[in-house]
């Protein structure tokens, strides 16, 4: 026993005479968590957050988040007597005159980068296995919440160092300002303390971007995460993994030990990052000045597909009655992106509305993506949506990489826009229910062997051989979900119903269909316990299972065609 | 949503039930296998010292960084091929520290994966509602207290609350009227007047016609721009009043927009627009003389000035404003009048 393990008991025993620690201690420390490489994400977005911290609080003893104007007399010749804001001037002196402080720097960059993209990929694994169905709705808004501000956070932090290319995304922020109707110009001057830019934006923003918004942060992401201890993490489903049981490792020691491993791994990777790529680089830009930019300017990853909303946009302007709305930026710069947050944060409360029994019960169990083929689609469209604006974004880029017209790709885009993604929805529906269908047939004629043998009669056919207990427990953890029907007239006690009511349950009911109508219901138990003892059989002797219909009549079992229509799910 | 509406959408079909039954019972954990480091006192012992050497590697890369630190110039470069000058103490620095922190984690994950106990072990989970009686109880008590508060008899405390309450983060507003001017006649206005000189930018130089060849085009200011921007200490002036100059043969110029044909906005097809994108105000800066278009590189509007220049491309909505020049006393290039127009992107109150 060494000394630190000695010493834990006489220190738990102080601790609790004072604290009641015991009870509390008792019930967490071997807390069972599950492990699948997925659920790294989150912790990837947790582990970045703390890198921001501790790199930010370095780089705040050194910025100097103020834009008087100063001339440079640092150690970068190219700037050198250049006039330029203290901000910038103060990040060239983070950068070369200070050890490790290009460093820090690019670790702050490259964990920011991080930061938002393992949210996202976090955001899109939750959703797409319907971790977000109850109990987990609240956390799955103050997610919501976290991408927004991990949004914002990042835009603000690379606006601070008042270099050409981050001024230039001020001036665009503004000209958004601008075209909100009615307030626009007000909100414009109240934020920049005046007209474009003025000298107090920076110092400002620098309040939002190293208190407000990391104290919200913070806030938001302590809830979350006792939120997850608290409700314990959904599990993937698999032999032994049901929804009243959590199968992983206990915290101490072993989740302890791989998640705190997998924090210095991803400090580690970052830092190494940092050193060996350069982000950001402020100097090769220049200082802000509003008369000049840098042709192909790019904007940080995550705001790519503003960028690109922006540029798609159609040039759309309305002025009547003295007034002006500037359609081709309001839309884009304000509009696009509050719209697709909340329907990410409403949608949770669709899935519940139509899904009959969804309030009677936790989903601790994930879904697989297949068995849920219009959630999957809805998924798979609002991804192609992103991704074709996130296209209009690059567009000069692409222009040049393959000597197209940007007239081309914009022109392109506009209409792909419309016409992608909802084909993307109808092709994933499809491909989802074809792999259901696949499901059902793996469960009724077992597994295909790859082994192709002639029979008697000169025909070729695969062995197929029974399905492991895991797959079987994989596939038949498939919620068969019947559609919520249309309300009668009257309700049981012969009451008629408001016709508002009656309209609105009429069009639940509706989307209910819409949802879960279209499903490949898993096989009855007997169709299973025959095919089972089918496939055994067929298997054993050598013999096979065929894709015959005659040969695969078992007795009292019912014949399935792989190809026909799925039976009505039975009720 | 309320829970009625759902309720009668749900319960009126001829079921309630949603999951078939879980006809085949999901059979319990396969069992744990056992790994090398298990049965293999050997393996354990290499395992051992694998995680050992981890954590090594990590104390050598810190004391390994603390002398980077100190004995690595910063201002040293190593030319690397095709990838140009790195920075010594940057690359050492990142190399060190990342590697110190690596290790340390690949040891524990090292550590956890191969040594510790390695079988998955299954907890029950719990349902999250509380029991009936506590809820119930929890009820009664919020009851007792409300009664107690009289929040609901006393009608006229409740509503007077709800006033103070509601009128209370008035001042929070209000406060926050000093963070800018209003915007009064700011944005319609420019440096502009008539008569003043268009320098060039950077130089401060004021230009002739003849600096300027078909074909050409170069960025300019009004004159006063350097004095005004000193004076106020902020980019504000520069982020409007900044125009480019460009000369098309005269025969090829389509329209402007304005000017008659004895006073024209042109001087011998020399012609001033503003040169902040009417978009949402990036400065533009890509000129195809042959098309004569410009073009701006944030969203790549683009503008015909050989049309009074038009929004031939591109979101931006409106033409780039012209400032009608013509030449002064001494042959300078001069604007006749201001901008007739607010420069820059639209905005609500512009009619
Ligand atoms: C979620 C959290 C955060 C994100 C996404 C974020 C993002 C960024 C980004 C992208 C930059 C530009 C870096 C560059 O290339 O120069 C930046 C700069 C900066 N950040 Fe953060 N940051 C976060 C939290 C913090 C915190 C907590 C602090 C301080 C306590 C901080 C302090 C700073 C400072 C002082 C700068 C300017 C220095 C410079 O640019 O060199 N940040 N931030
Ligand atoms: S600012 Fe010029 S196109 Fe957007």
């Amino acid at each position: 026993m060494s000394a630190v393990v000695d010493k834990a008991g006489p220190m738990l025993e102080a601790l609790d005479e004072r604290l009641t620690l015991a009870n509390y201690v008792k019930r967490n420390l071997r807390k069972v968590f599950p492990d699948h490489w997925t659920f790294m994400l989150g912790e990837v977005a947790l582990y970045s957050f703390i890198i921001l911290l501790l790199s930010g609080i370095y780089l705040s003893l050194f910025f100097k988040p103020s834009m008087t104007e100063v001339v440079y007399n640092g150690s970068y010749a190219p700037l050198k007597g250049l006039s330029m804001s203290e901000a910038y001037a103060s990040t060239l002196d983070i950068s070369f005159d200070i050890r490790g402080g290009l460093l820090l720097r690019q670790i702050h960059h490259w964990a920011a980068m991080l930061f938002v993209a393992s949210m996202s990929i976090h955001v899109m694994r939750v959703f797409f296995t319907g971790a977000f169905r109850k109990p987990r709705e609240i956390n799955w808004s103050i997610g919501v919440g976290l991408l927004t501000m991990g949004f914002v956070e990042g835009f603000a932090g690379y606006s601070l160092p008042d270099d050409l290319l981050s001024g230039t995304g001020l001036r665009i922020a503004e000209g958004i300002m601008l075209s909100v109707p009615v307030v626009g110009t007000y909100i414009q001057f109240f934020v920049f303390g005046g007209e474009f830019p003025g000298d107090i934006f920076i110092s400002r923003l620098y309040g939002v971007h190293i208190l407000l918004l990391p104290g919200i942060i913070l806030l938001l992401i302590t809830a979350h995460l006792m939120i997850v201890w608290y409700q314990k993490h959904t599990q993937y489903p698999g032999k032994g993994r049901t929804n009243d049981n959590v199968v992983g490792y206990p915290v101490l020691p072993v989740y302890a030990a791989k998640a705190g491993g997998f924090f210095f791994v991803v400090f580690g990777i970052t830092v190494l990052m940092a050193g060996f790529v350069t982000i950001n680089p402020i100097w090769a830009y220049g200082p802000y000045t509003p008369d000049q930019i840098t042709a192909g300017s790019q904007p940080d990853w995550y705001m790519g597909w503003l960028e690109g909303a922006l540029r798609i946009m159609p040039n759309w302007e309305t002025t009547a009655w003295g007034h002006t709305i500037s359609w081709n930026v309001f839309i884009p710069g304000g509009l696009v992106m509050g719209l697709v947050l909340t329907a990410m944060a409403i949608y949770p409360m669709i899935e519940a509305k139509v899904t009959r029994g969804y309030k009677d019960q936790d989903h601790d169990l994930l879904d697989r993506p297949r068995n849920a083929p219009v959630r999957t689609g809805l998924g798979v469209m609002s991804l192609t949506f992103y991704i074709l604006l996130w296209i209009g974004g690059g567009n000069d880029i692409i222009a040049k990489f393959f000597d197209l017209s940007i007239n081309q790709i914009t022109w392109t885009l506009r209409f792909a826009i419309f016409i992608v993604p909802p084909l993307a929805f109808v092709a994933t529906k499809r491909a989802c229910l074809g792999l259901q269908r696949k499901d059902r047939d793996k469960l009724l004629h077992g597994r295909e062997t790859g082994t192709i043998i002639r029979l008697p009669d000169g025909e070729f056919t695969e062995v197929h051989a029974p399905l492991s207990e895991e797959e079987k427990a994989v596939i038949l953890s498939k919620t068969d979900h019947i559609p919520l029907e249309a309300p009668a007239e009257t309700d049981a006690n012969g009451v008629a119903l408001s016709k508002r009511k009656l309209k609105a349950a009429r069009r639940t009911a509706h989307l209910s269909r819409w949802f879960y109508d279209d499903n490949i219901p898993k096989p009855t138990p007997e169709e299973l316990a025959a095919a089972e003892a089918h496939i055994l059989h067929g298997y054993e002797e050598g013999h096979l299972v065929t894709e015959h219909r005659d040969s695969l009549e078992p007795e009292g079992g019912v014949l399935h065609d792989p190809n026909a229509e799925p039976a009505e799910p039975s009720k | 949503m309320s829970d009625t509406d759902n309720a009668i959408a749900g319960e009126t079909g001829s079921s309630t039930q949603v999951v078939k039954p879980p006809f085949v019972a999901n059979p319990d954990l396969p069992p744990h296998g056992a790994r090398r480091t298990d049965v293999d006192p050997k393996a354990a012992k290499r395992a051992e010292h694998q995680v050992a050497t981890c954590f090594g590697l990590s104390a050598l890369a810190t004391v390994a960084f603390c002398i980077c630190y100190v004995q690595i110039p910063i201002d040293a470069y190593l030319p690397i091929p095709f990838f140009g000058a790195w920075s010594a103490s940057n690359l050492a620095l990142g190399l060190t520290f990342g590697l110190a922190a690596f290790f340390i984690g690949v040891g524990a994950i090292q550590w956890a994966k191969k040594l510790m106990f390695g079988g998955e072990v299954t907890q029950m989970r719990h349902p999250l509602a509380s029991p009936p009686e506590a809820r119930e109880e929890a009820l009664e008590q919020f009851w007792a207290g409300a009664d107690e508060s009289g929040f609901a008899q006393r009608k006229i405390v409740r509503r007077s609350l709800l006033m103070a309450m509601s009128l209370f983060p008035i001042p929070l507003i209000v406060i926050l009227r000093d963070l800018g001017p209003l915007p009064s006649d700011s944005l319609y206005t420019t440096l502009w007047r008539p008569g003043m000189r268009v320098v060039l930018d950077p130089t401060e130089a004021p230009v002739r016609p003849s600096d300027i060849p078909v074909g050409g085009i170069v960025s300019g200011m009004p004159s006063v721009l350097p004095a005004v921007q000193e004076e106020q200490g902020t980019l504000n002036a520069r982020a409007k009043d900044v125009v480019i100059l460009v000369r098309l043969a005269p025969e090829d110029i389509k329209s402007q927009q304005g000017g008659t044909s004895s006073q024209p906005w042109d001087y011998q097809g020399i012609m001033c627009f503003s040169k902040i994108c009417t978009h949402v105000g990036c400065p533009i800066a890509l000129y195809e003389q042959r098309t004569h278009h410009l073009l701006c590189p944030c969203h790549q509007s683009t503008f015909d000035l050989a049309d009074s220049a038009n929004v031939v491309f591109g979101p931006a909505a409106r033409r780039l404003p012209q400032l009608p020049i013509t030449v002064d006393a001494e042959g300078f290039i001069v604007a006749q009048t201001a901008f007739d127009q607010p420069v820059g992107p639209s905005f609500w109150e512009r009619a």
